[in-house]
């Protein structure tokens, strides 16, 4: 493992390094807020991705902005922060306020920014992976390239049709898109061997001729390395890969869901020894890229900035009631009442 | 394919979807088809005969035989600003793509509050009295018009074809083409050349009459107005309508309609439970209820699960013209 970090150090700077870590710690914050949150009865529900940090810092910092496009899960509050998601935009989502980019209308982390090249999506799982597949299609017929479609999805979201449809068709036409597995090994209560036979869900990347590829998922600069590759690939007509970054769930599913009536608490402490998080701070303070004091002080400002979204999102207005009816059609729509 | 803009041609049904298809590749680089074996084969009723040959294989896409992704994939291009028109091949075999269709298409422009759209075309096939049985037959309209977000088009001349088609390309929201397949070569009418439009959400007074108003859709408002004119033949006068939208539903001209008749009828190959006919039904009763002079009734495919392969058990699901004369009769004379 080791080995691995220290090749795909060579061309990962100080400054990416250092942004990866903060990326790490601003996820860490959110999902703590979201939780304090929704015990304070403020907030509907949470749902943390603690666990999922390194990947999806790691596949942030492969995402070009301005370029590429996003077809994120529900679980990517760290990936669309990583790539350019405001983080005021995700407390608007958090407290459904009308100020949100949905208005209000979606469960928390289900945004939408379409300038930003993130699509809005639903819950249902791997709805999303055909529209990122019609999106590679459509920078394909435009010539439009030198870029390339990130598609996110867990483990589960890997047994349903649509993703199979969606991996085959992309191979059949070598579009640019790169498929990312965050595979944390459950799906809510379902362990990955009661969705499939594989150990490796990279293997089913074989059965659709596409390149498929593991990369530990609790270290961001592996994530970055191989995700920035499979971009690259993809950007100039290499065809899509699967990547799967092999990681861990730390917390429930979302705060409506409790762990303890499925797995036991010892395989969770097992992983919690591999959290991403203070293995990354120990290891950029022990290759001299941050000193101690200056990761507390990073800390801290990072604590500061989600307790100044915080406040100032809570005050925010929720929809008007009359919203409920916009954006039906393009055109006034007036309902049979 | 010659693109004539003035006068009128005379065409089949298909051949009104097959010009507007063409013109639409033509006009617009942002279209492109796609459906299983549209490509060499020109697809199933070769709709779209030669245009791989004309437009090349990236806007004629032989898809992989899923439909799920069919949907979903058109879906993501037309997110993406392109103008997907996606054929399900026959209308049976889209129940795989209902997850896409009511969970996605319909909800993207209201999911992202406008900031994503879904301007999509799903063409299929649809409809009975070809033999087709249980898996070549069906009418799936009743299962998508709950669903807020989607429109409905399901005209049955080739005029209309046109208008709406156009219409439905042009639309900026997600939109299901039906096409009753019975009436592809059978319908023949004259098409105006060049490009129109017609307004999705409008229906059409095909007959106009004072005693009784029939509203159908799709096949059976061919049968109707036959009917209708028999029936004129001895001096009784029925209004018909067609429909032509299914949704948005013209409220409009069906009301106006039957505040002049005072008698309502509808007509449809689908059937009667829960059907199209049911909010029909449902809508006249709230709004028209003291300006009807008869119960509402409703002619309707049977409520069993298909019709059947054997000619005996088609034409007993099917509605012959004799019946619907039959139930005009009888509603004018109520
Ligand atoms: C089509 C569909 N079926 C079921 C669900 C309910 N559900 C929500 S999340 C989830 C588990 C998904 O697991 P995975 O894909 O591994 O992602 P993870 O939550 O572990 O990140 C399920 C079953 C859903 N949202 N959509
Ligand atoms: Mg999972």
């Amino acid at each position: 493992m080791a080995d691995t970090l220290a090749r795909s150090r060579h061309d990962v700077g100080n400054d990416r390094l250092l942004m990866l870590l903060r990326n790490m710690l601003t996820q860490r914050a959110v999902d703590t807020r979201g939780f304090q949150l929704n015990r304070q009865g403020k907030i509907a529900i949470a749902m943390g991705s603690e666990g999922h940090e390194a990947v999806q810092a790691g596949t942030g910092a492969a995402f070009v902005r301005g370029k590429d496009l996003l077809y994120p899960y529900y679980r990517n509050t760290g990936l669309i922060l990583a790539c350019g998601f405001p983080l005021d935009d995700v407390f608007r989502s958090q407290f459904a306020r009308a100020t949100d980019r949905t208005g209000g209308r979606n469960i928390i982390n289900h945004i939408t920014a379409r300038e930003m090249g993130i699509a809005s999506i639903s819950s249902i799982i791997a709805a999303q992976c055909t529209h990122a597949v019609g999106a590679a299609y459509a920078l394909r017929l435009r010539k439009d390239t030198g870029r390339a479609v990130f598609c996110q999805f867990g483990d589960g979201a890997t047994s349903e049709g649509e993703w199979h449809e969606a991996m085959n068709f992309a191979a059949v036409h070598r579009l640019p898109v790169v498929f990312i597995c965050e595979n944390n090994r459950w799906a809510i209560s379902t362990p990955q061997s009661k969705q499939m036979v594989n150990k490796d869900i990279a293997a089913k990347a074989v059965g659709y001729g596409m390149h498929g590829v593991i990369v530990d998922g609790f270290d961001p600069v592996a994530v970055y390395s191989t995700v920035h590759e499979a971009r690259e690939r993809a950007a100039v007509g290499g065809g899509p890969t699967l990547v799967e970054a092999k990681c861990y769930r730390f917390l429930s599913h979302t705060t409506d869901d409790d762990d303890r009536t499925y797995r036991t608490r010892e395989e969770v402490e097992a992983q919690r020894k591999l959290d991403p998080v203070p293995r990354f701070e120990e290891r950029l303070v022990a290759e001299g890229v941050i000193s101690e004091a200056e990761l507390t002080a990073l800390r801290v400002a990072i604590t500061e900035l989600v307790n100044a979204a915080t406040d100032k999102i809570e005050l925010e207005p929720s929809p008007e009631a009359g919203d409920l009816y916009s954006n039906v059609y393009a055109d006034t729509y007036s309902p049979w009442l | 394919m010659a693109v004539a803009t003035s006068g009128t041609t005379t065409m089949n049904n298909v051949e009104a979807v097959r010009q507007t298809l063409y013109e639409a590749l033509k006009a617009d680089p942002r279209t492109l088809v796609m459906g299983e074996d549209v490509g060499a084969r020109g697809n199933v009723f070769l709709i779209t005969k030669g245009f791989i040959e004309e437009f090349g294989p990236e806007r004629v896409i032989d898809t992989p035989l899923a439909e799920a992704s069919i949907a979903g994939i058109a879906i993501g291009m037309a997110m993406e600003g392109l103008r997907p028109i996606a054929e399900i091949q026959f209308a049976d075999f889209i129940y795989p793509a209902f997850n896409q269709i009511v969970g996605e298409a319909a909800k993207t422009r209201y999911r992202s509050n406008g900031d994503y759209t879904c301007p999509l075309v799903i063409r299929t096939p649809y409809g009975g009295g070809v033999h087709g049985a249980l898996s070549h037959s069906v009418s799936i309209e009743a299962l998508f018009y709950h669903v807020p977000g989607l429109k409905i088009v399901a005209p049955a001349f080739p005029a209309d074809i046109k208008g709406l088609l156009n219409a439905s390309i042009d639309d900026p929201d997600p939109v299901l083409f039906l096409e009753h397949k019975k009436t592809y070569r059978l319908v023949k009418g004259e098409v105006p050349n060049g490009h129109y439009t017609i307004p999705i959400g409008k229906a059409d007074v095909k007959h106009p009459g004072d005693q009784l108003t029939v509203v159908s859709y799709g096949l059976y408002v061919h049968q109707a107005l036959e009917a209708a004119r028999q029936l004129e033949g001895d001096g009784l006068s029925v209004e018909v309508i067609d429909l032509r939208s299914i949704r948005p539903m013209d409220r409009t001209t069906i009301l106006e309609s039957v505040r002049k008749t005072r008698k309502l009828l509808i007509i449809h190959e689908d059937n009667k439970f829960g059907g199209i006919g049911a909010e029909i039904s449902a809508m006249v009763a709230e709004d028209a209820f003291f300006d009807l002079d008869a119960p509402i009734r409703r002619l309707c495919g049977p409520d069993v699960p298909a019709m059947g392969y054997a000619r005996t058990l088609e034409d007993e699901f099917m509605i012959p013209t004799s019946r619907m004369a039959e139930s005009m009769r009888e509603m004018v004379a109520f």
